[in-house]
């Protein structure tokens, strides 16, 4: 099964165990994906192995980076009709606060869907989601 | 150790396993090289870090990882005194998809201290730098020891 059948899938039944087990790096990390009233969001259960800095005990910058970049994907392969992956081409990210040892949240909009390229915002967040940790802004190769 | 230079007591931080950053540890980030303001880390491939079964190609976010820490480390070797730093911004380029199998190495240069801020350039490869598969700039926040209490992130 392609990881976009997986992906519809997902979205039709609610469940992503099939599809989280197609992405090891989701499947490591922790990173869980769920439906919430209808919309995509990532959740990561934060513990001492995502920590950047053991002596602020704030999480790694980078893996925020795969977190939003994790959601930014998933937002747009459900959008998509194909049946490949998108990859990404560039992504700038800024961090806007420090992550806690905290759960942690993200979601992503798609901004332009274009024939070869989209453009997609993606966030995290602890407390807020007006309030985020860091945001993405991304571009990916979608054709 | 007074004598010590900057660079050789960051030298000395980072071979403390208990300095280390733990979730370089849980992706077995291991540090290559250090010279002033610069860095070079190495994350081995490892299947369980791709970012597709059906290619095995490691995850952008393993690579995000490893040149975050790789620009977080070369901006460190590049202050003259210890300091807080903190990633204000990250933009990657990805160039190509890494090779299944194959570790990749980051490198980074930090090319400008300022008092507040310092810029940082890197890439990441397999074997060979002149055949990158990705390209960052990068800007890290720095707070002096003095003002934050704290190690390095």
């Amino acid at each position: 099964m392609s990881i976009v059948e997986r992906m519809r899938e997902a979205r039709a039944s609610g469940d992503f165990s099939g599809l989280v087990a197609a992405i090891p790096y989701m499947a490591s990390l922790g990173l869980e994906p769920v439906m919430v009233d209808g919309r995509l969001q990532v959740r990561l259960e934060a513990s001492r192995i995502h920590v950047g800095n053991p002596f602020l005990q704030a999480l790694h910058g980078g893996m925020l980076g795969g977190l939003l970049e994790s959601t930014a994907i998933l937002e747009l392969a459900l959008e998509l009709a194909g049946d490949a992956l998108p990859k990404p081409i560039t992504i700038t990210v800024d961090y806007l606060r420090s992550g806690r040892v905290a759960p942690t949240f993200a979601d992503a909009r798609v901004t332009r869907l274009g024939r070869r390229v989209a453009n997609v915002h993606a966030r995290c967040w602890q407390d807020d989601p007006d309030r985020p940790t860091a945001t993405l802004i991304g571009h990916f190769l979608v054709g | 150790m007074t004598s010590a230079t900057p660079l050789q007591q960051l030298r000395e931080f980072l071979a403390d396993p208990a300095n280390r950053s733990p979730h370089n540890r849980f992706l077995d980030i291991q540090l290559q090289d250090l010279e002033h303001g610069r860095a070079k880390l190495r994350v081995p491939y490892s299947a369980t870090l791709a970012g597709n079964t059906d290619s095995g190609v490691l995850h952008g976010g393993v690579i995000t990882t490893v040149i975050d820490s790789a620009c977080g480390i070369a901006t460190l070797a590049a202050l003259p005194e210890r300091a807080r730093i903190a990633t204000l911004d990250l933009r990657i380029d990805y160039l190509k998809p890494a090779t299944p199998g194959e570790d990749v190495v980051a490198s980074a240069h930090c090319y400008k201290v300022t008092r507040n801020v310092c810029f940082v350039r890197a890439i990441a490869y397999h074997e060979n730098p002149d055949d990158p598969i990705a390209n960052c700039a990068a800007s890290f926040m720095v707070t002096p020891l003095e003002v934050a209490s704290g190690g390095p992130s």
